[in-house]
């Protein structure tokens, strides 16, 4: 062998998996992301079965019976409060993820064709905040929005009211904003990856035929950018349905969500099958908006 | 692509607006460390005086303390364990053509959406029914799983585009996969392993969500804070601590970004 000189470690006659692996690589691929997939499985899948058939329980007195039933998906239907709160919270998710993506889609198209040689670091900047505590940034509203926060003891003290706004803190509006404020980063990174994408030529083509700015924009930036538009609004739509936190924080009685009765079910209530069968519901709500965001995609590619 | 910046030059509008975007992102945020060196109880202007008080209070504070080092640990197993398991998937993801690669990769990024409460009470129910007993380990258990995406997409750049010629040099000359992995791959790609190792630490750090739902009696850092949000008293202190972290987190999410090189592929195609 000759080259044994070369390498000295290699072995002289590699084993039947060492050539299988050698000769098809999909199968290394496949080896190589198996532990994240394994690991996915068990920690993602199977614990949204459990919650799936643990929904089909219920509670007597302080006992869990495992007997399976509809009876917490039939007490969501006859009971109204649940169809005002999911009803609630599909109506925050949807104003925010609109608002925000229609607010946030002029920042994307400045980063991606206005920054020049400083694109990376102004996309630091921008999405640097997102990294860091979630709940410190909520935590920072209740600073800024409080009945004696930095807005209404600002305005005090410079004489410009004299009682402080109540309406700020624990509303509907303050949860919005802050919602968007919080999840604002996952709709600027896909409008911005997608304007990014755009040929450039194109947009050099249309100007040589004589399309004025608007024009451009209308026939080709806008419409190359739609996949964009549609992904940022799927990555912010899931993760506010899923929201408790904000709404505990910033949010008065009006405007608890989904995730606040989930999270008592699971807390104080100790009615974890009910709090399941809520979390079914939100994850079907969550598929569905997947299930739009594919086909809306399918007709946007074409 | 010298020719077309006719098209963009200034935007006066736009840029302002860009201008007030960042600083929408970035004030709330800089009102926590204004109002940690401020010497009253209650968090309003006018300022008092200014004071080092509130930082001083942490130290004293033994279940902070312990929190701390519980965040620490729970995060440097995070990170250390993400980051095994991202190498090996962001090299598949990255150099690979395989059936399945592309739904595969969208199965991975589920918990970037996903949101917390629903992994946070699935894991809970299926570790309930499992009769494993919460602690720090089911917590770092559900982190690495969040921070798993991330990892993944932080160490992707530096696999698709370091190193690739080296590679086909060692592989040319006889060495065997895994030795061109520990001898090329490997060092050329530590910046990126770097960064996804300082990312994960600061996303486990922060993390809430299964924090929340996954931890026994032994709590960290951001369960500590969420506790004693409830007592007034104590709001100047948490404003103190609060600064300290998110200052420790923008430097390390900063040197992260910096090091995976997040954007920087964006230009090159650019000059390319």
């Amino acid at each position: 062998m000759t080259f044994t000189g070369l390498s000295s470690r290699a072995p002289a006659h590699p084993g039947a998996v060492t050539r299988f692996l050698h000769r098809h690589e999909g199968w290394r691929g496949h080896l190589l992301l198996a532990p994240t997939l394994i690991l996915m499985t068990v920690a993602i899948l199977a614990p949204l079965g459990m919650t799936l058939i643990m929904s089909t329980w219920f509670v007597q007195g302080y006992d869990v019976i495992k007997s399976p039933g509809l009876g917490n998906y039939t007490a969501m239907v006859e009971n109204p409060m649940f169809r005002v709160l999911i009803w609630r919270t599909l109506t925050i998710a949807l104003t925010c993820t609109l608002i925000t993506v229609f607010l946030v889609y002029p920042v994307a198209y400045y980063l991606a064709f206005h920054t020049g040689r400083h694109k990376a670091i102004w996309l630091l900047v921008i999405t640097l905040p997102f990294w860091t505590s979630y709940l410190l940034r909520v935590f920072a509203w209740r600073v800024v929005l409080g009945h004696e926060g930095v807005i209404n003891s600002g305005l005090m003290s410079l004489g410009f009211i004299s009682e402080p706004i109540s309406a700020l803190l624990y509303s509907q509006t303050a949860v919005t904003i802050v919602l968007a404020h919080s999840w604002a980063a996952f709709a600027v990174v896909p409008i911005f990856v997608s304007l990014e994408k755009i040929n450039r030529s194109y947009l050099e083509a249309a100007a040589d035929l004589g399309d004025s700015p608007a024009r451009r924009f209308w026939r080709i930036t806008l419409p190359l950018s739609l996949p964009g538009i549609v992904a940022a609004f799927v990555m912010m739509f899931v993760p506010t349905m899923g929201e408790y936190i904000t709404p505990i924080m910033v949010g008065g009685p009006d405007s608890m969500m989904i995730g606040n009765l989930v999270q008592t079910m699971f807390g104080p209530m100790n009615n974890w099958p009910a709090g399941a069968a809520l979390a079914v519901v939100m994850m079907l709500t969550i598929a569905l908006a997947g299930l739009v965001f594919v086909v809306l995609n399918k007709l946007v590619q074409r | 692509m010298a020719r077309y910046t006719g098209f963009h030059r200034h935007n006066r509008p736009l840029a302002l607006y860009f201008g007030a975007f960042a600083v929408f992102i970035y004030l709330p945020i800089l009102f926590i460390p204004i109002f940690s060196f401020n010497s009253g109880w209650y968090v309003k202007f006018p300022l008092e005086s200014f004071t080092f008080y509130w930082y001083v209070d942490l130290f004293q504070r033994e279940t902070l303390m312990r929190a701390f080092w519980n965040s620490v640990r729970v995060a440097l197993f995070v990170s250390v364990f993400s980051t095994l398991f991202a190498i090996p998937a962001a090299l598949a993801i990255a150099r690979y053509r395989m059936p399945g690669k592309a739904p595969a990769v969208s199965f991975i990024a589920l918990p970037l959406v996903l949101p917390g409460i629903l992994m946070g009470t699935a894991i809970l129910g299926l570790l309930n029914w499992l009769d494993v007993t919460l602690s720090l380990a089911t917590v770092t258990l559900g982190q690495m799983v969040i921070c798993l995406p991330y990892a993944i997409s932080v160490l992707l750049p530096r696999f698709i585009d370091v190193g690739r010629v080296l590679e086909e040099a060692s592989a040319d000359l006889g060495d065997p996969p895994l030795r061109t992995f520990f001898r090329v791959t490997l060092p050329c790609s530590l910046p990126g392993i770097l960064a996804c190792l300082l990312m994960t630490f600061t996303i486990s750090f922060d993390e809430y969500f299964m924090a929340f739902f996954l931890s026994g009696a032994e709590i960290t850092l951001p369960i500590y804070i969420w506790n004693q949000l409830r007592f007034p008293d104590d709001f100047p202190s948490l404003l103190a601590l609060s600064t300290l972290i998110i200052t420790f987190s923008f430097v390390l999410v900063f040197a992260s970004l910096r090091l995976s090189g997040v954007g920087d592929s964006v230009n090159q195609e650019r000059s390319r």
